[in-house]
């Protein structure tokens, strides 16, 4: 099949186009509709995304499953995924289900939820197959409009709050960045990115209102970049959206984010920031390792202060996420195989933590860790499976979460050793946030009178965390699964990154 | 000679001759018992008049002397003027009979105000672009009194009335300046005038002749007319505000700035950049604070205005072809909302309120699902079209080294999606509250749907908007 990738990103468009036009109604049976269709197209979703996983050649570093045709004027639709990018599509088309599964008990407009969360999964899966720039940033913007929609409609008491902070917040990260991309088309005369990868675009030192900018063009167009990712990562300090968007946000929001959305960020600095700009990437790396660092320490500290369960989590996202900007920029090849296996682990990982809330908020309501304690004696799997993915998110050897670490401070270790040793530390707040976190809700007596009567996990929820908790696991076993896989693509960009700046440094040489 | 000429101004004789006859007709027959027939036909002629324009020959011609240009751009600017026109004009007939102001003279002042807009974008001569200008101008002025018994109403006409004569006396006094230094009144003379460094004289002038025209366009800081008028305006008078007379302005400040000052683009792109980053910024502060969808949309076109003067400031062949773009997909985007706003009322009483909007998604969620496409695409969110309007001049704008003025529009593009999504946020998140009438009529719900399904689908490939625009724009600048 020549267009498996197209297949793979619209099949969910499709069939929300189908449920937004023909599904009428809103009584028990069309909501149970609804949720078997949208579980059934995401299933189906999965399934066909494995046939790109079963023909993806790892050993070729090029770009594979392209598709090509022409779109308005210099702009092409082009598709393709690589090493670094299959994974996060499999991501998410592994979770979606899982998500879909997840609000079967919401009763209000759930064909509308339905169709929201349809659409997110073809623009998430979009913004990891484009290979044009403006391909790339429809569908990365786009993901803005269902986002905005299912924390504002979904959402809890604040929602309005939340969804306008993170549709401001992140809009007005990303409006620089299309200037940017502008520039580039402007420049390159092209939008297609396997061309710009190998575009060298100049370097040479300016003066932009009396500042010296080092790095030049390069380094402008890494920052407009820069202002987008960072905001969508999110890195300390633009990450205060987060909290506000994930609390307020309803169980599939929350995981639909931080496992999936908060990973585009991730990917486009290894796609754009790292391949296109190198000067600017060397220039401004150190800053971004000591606002990694700051993130991982800060943000745990801000997380233990919590009382609400998710926000606790949405802190550690920003920290465990903080461990990927430090993997990417050391641009060796431990530090960014370390960073994307560290996304895709803390996929896993986040994206059960806050099913994980969502288990007991869907049974009291509430997500104060006051209200919680012992929970232990009336709900022993429940507890089995929040330890083993507070564990991973520790970051204890045998779950994916310690690969991910190990590697970016081993990465890190060999840039810069006090970073290394900062962001070491980490790994022990983290320690200290989750397992408090765990003791005040899971482990002592059942004390409150209210939990007295609080149930187990049901069959769906089991069968929910089954594939997640398979996942952890394995991945923390056998790495080699994820680094088989982006190994030569990173091989090939570390490479690359490396020439890049030898190449741009000898042009400035030239031009003096 | 004399029937050369005439053959070329065709279409705007028939209209101007139409015009006068159906007002006698009407005024021996029925009155205004005929008018709804008379909008109807009005409209149709409009859709005849931009279908024979768009299929009819191409090239350049011109007559009486060069005073009147009939080229490709001109055609452009004219068929998407008589197309918006014929649109308002049919949706406003339910409207107009509410305010019991369906009067025969209505579609006519329009069709009159149409021949003027006609005659400004073919303009080739300082005294037939104000001829044009005025012509547009004095229809609208009448227009936007025409609610007689609302003192809103005839408050707006006569602001409307008294800045629009100042800024045509700013526009004449710029035109006598070029008069009497270039020493002739038609742009090829002025052209040929403008070498090297611009006198002093003609510098005054095209300043002078860009603040009317700004004026025209309602670009900041010439806009203080437009929320007033407006709001007070009828809203089927507002709705045709929005539409035809921007993109007629616009496309006489393209003309004049490319046709008579092509030799000095340096020169006038600083004015209309200036006059892009203010408009813009403050369409887009200014309108965070309303809470009336009109003036709220007033805001909304200044800063949209703003935008397609970016497309102008650039100066190139692809700066104008972003700008007759943008115009395109900002007039489809009003007609859309405007179609919807019309149709907003509470018990068979016009609405402005937008809280009145309150979970109107859970009353009627097709329509609400079409304003929401409506609101980020005027907020510019891809996929929808809107995106692609400011992706065009944001390109234009970097290309021609405005990188500036592409960084304060994207920035301004961000403060001004927040009051879209209050509107969204109101139909979908709000508090239930007092419902509006569910009716709204089959040509309004056609043109809602209609412009949301365009914002949605054109993004496949524009339905070919930019090519044609290329060719208009390449027939402006590329001689």
């Amino acid at each position: 099949m020549d267009n498996l990738l197209s297949f793979v990103t619209f099949i969910p468009l499709l069939a929300a186009g189908i449920l937004a036009l023909f599904l009428r109604g809103d009584d028990a049976a069309a909501q149970r509709n609804a949720k078997w269709l949208a579980l059934a197209a995401t299933s189906a979703t999965f399934l066909i995304s494995l046939f790109l996983l079963a023909e993806f050649d790892p050993g070729n570093t090029k770009f594979q499953f392209v598709e090509e045709g022409e779109w308005l004027g210099g702009l092409k639709y082009k598709m393709g995924v690589d090493g670094i990018s299959i994974l996060f599509v499999m991501l998410t088309t592994f979770l979606m289900p899982l998500v879909i599964a997840s609000c079967w008990n919401v009763t209000y407009r759930v064909k509308d939820y339905m169709v929201a969360l349809l659409v997110l999964e073809t623009l998430m899966i979009g913004v990891f197959c484009a290979l044009d720039l403006i391909l790339f940033y429809l569908f990365f913007e786009a993901g803005l409009i269902p986002m905005f929609l299912i924390i504002g409609i979904w959402g809890g008491a604040n929602r309005i709050y939340a969804s306008f902070k993170f549709f401001l917040y992140t809009l007005l990260g990303s409006v620089l960045m299309l200037v940017a991309m502008v520039m580039m088309y402007v420049d390159a005369g092209t939008t297609d990115i396997p061309t710009l990868l190998n575009h060298q675009f100049d370097s040479q030192a300016l003066n932009i209102l009396g500042i010296h900018v080092v790095g030049g063009l390069q380094t402008m167009m890494w920052l407009a970049f820069f202002a987008s990712f960072a905001v969508k990562m999110p890195m300390w300090p633009v990450h205060t959206w987060l909290p506000d968007a994930h609390v307020q946000a309803p169980t599939a929001g929350s995981v639909v984010l931080a496992a999936i959305l908060l990973k585009m960020g991730g990917y486009g600095f290894l796609r754009f920031s790292l391949p296109m700009f190198p000067a600017g990437s060397e220039v401004m790396a150190p800053m971004v390792l000591w606002l990694s660092v700051i993130a991982i320490i800060y943000t745990s500290l801000v997380a233990l202060a919590q009382h609400d369960m998710k926000k606790l989590i949405a802190y550690s996202s920003v920290a465990h996420m903080g461990y990927v900007t430090m993997g990417i920029f050391t641009a060796n090849q431990q530090g960014i195989d370390g960073a994307i296996f560290q996304m895709l682990s803390h996929g896993f990982i986040s994206g059960a933590l806050f099913l994980c809330v969502g288990v007991i908020y869907d049974r009291m309501h509430t997500r104060e860790i006051d209200a919680y304690g012992g929970l232990v004696n009336r709900m022993p799997a429940y507890a089995l499976i929040f330890l083993l993915f507070t564990m991973a998110n520790v970051g204890l050897p045998g779950t994916s979460g310690f690969v991910g670490e190990f590697l970016t401070l081993m990465g890190v270790f060999q840039v810069n050793t006090w970073v290394a040793v900062l962001a070491t530390t980490g790994v022990i707040l983290s320690a200290a946030y989750a397992l408090w976190l765990y003791r005040r809700v899971v482990l002592g007596d059942l004390i409150k009178e209210s939990l007295r009567s609080i149930t187990d996990m049901t069959g769906r929820e089991r069968a929910i965390f089954a594939p997640l908790v398979v996942m952890t696991l394995l991945l923390g076993v056998y790495p080699a699964l994820v680094t088989d896989i982006i190994g030569p693509s990173v091989e090939a960009l570390v490479a690359d990154y490396e020439t890049a700046l030898v190449a741009g440094s000898d042009t400035r040489l030239a031009q003096n | 000679m004399i029937q050369a000429d005439l053959s070329i101004v065709l279409p705007e004789v028939v209209l101007a001759v139409y015009a006068m006859l159906a007002l006698l007709v009407a005024v021996y027959t029925g009155k205004d018992r005929v008018a709804p027939l008379v909008l109807w036909v009005t409209a149709g002629v409009f859709a005849l008049l931009a279908f024979w324009i768009g299929v009819g020959g191409g090239g350049s011609r011109q007559a009486f002397g060069g005073a009147f240009i009939d080229d490709g751009f001109a055609r452009f600017a004219k068929v998407l003027i008589l197309l918006s026109a014929a649109a308002i004009l049919v949706m406003s007939q339910r409207m107009l009979e509410r305010l019991e102001i369906m009067r025969f003279e209505y579609p006519l002042l329009l069709a009159l105000s149409v021949v003027g807009m006609m005659m400004m974008v073919s303009a080739g001569d300082l005294m037939a672009l104000y001829m044009g200008l005025e012509l547009q101008s004095l229809a609208l002025y009448v227009v936007a009194s025409i609610h007689r018994d609302s003192t809103r109403s005839t408050e707006a006409g006569l602001k409307y009335f008294v800045l629009g004569a100042l800024s045509s006396g700013l526009l004449l006094y710029g035109a006598s300046l070029i008069y009497g230094f270039a020493g002739t009144t038609l742009f090829t003379g002025i052209t040929a005038a403008v070498t090297g460094q611009l006198p002093l004289g003609l510098l005054f002038g095209l300043v002078f002749l860009s603040v009317g025209l700004a004026f025209k366009v309602s670009a900041a800081p010439f806009h203080m007319w437009t929320p007033d008028v407006y709001e007070g305006s009828p809203t089927p008078v507002t709705a045709f505000f929005a539409t035809a007379p921007k993109v007629a302005a616009m496309a006489l400040f393209a003309r004049v700035a490319h046709d008579a000052f092509g030799g000095a683009v340096g020169d006038w792109t600083q004015i209309v950049a200036f006059l892009s980053v203010l408009s813009m910024v403050i369409g887009a502060v200014a309108a965070i604070g309303q809470r009336n969808i009109k003036r709220l949309m007033a805001y909304s076109s200044i800063s949209h205005m703003g935008f397609a003067l970016m497309g102008l400031a650039a100066g190139t062949v692809a700066g104008v072809q972003a700008m007759l773009i943008y115009m395109v997909i900002y007039v489809t985007m009003n007609i859309g909302t405007f179609a919807f706003i019309m149709s907003m009322e509470r018990d068979g009483e016009p609405v402005t309120d937008i809280r009145a909007l309150n979970q109107y998604s859970k009353q009627e969620p097709l329509r609400a699902l079409a304003l929401l496409v409506l609101m980020f695409s005027l907020a510019g969110i891809p996929p929808l079209v809107g995106f692609f309007a400011k992706f065009y001049v944001l390109t234009a704008a970097v290309d021609a080294d405005l990188t500036w003025l592409a960084v304060a529009g994207a920035l301004a593009s961000v403060v001004a999606a927040f009051y879209y999504l209050r509107i969204v946020f109101y139909m979908y998140f709000g508090e239930e509250g007092e419902a509006l009438d569910r009716s709204m009529t089959p040509v309004n719900w056609l043109a809602l749907m209609a412009s949301a399904a365009f914002m949605v689908l054109g993004v496949v490939n524009l339905f070919g908007i930019d090519g044609m625009a290329a060719m208009a724009a390449e027939a402006l600048v590329g001689r």
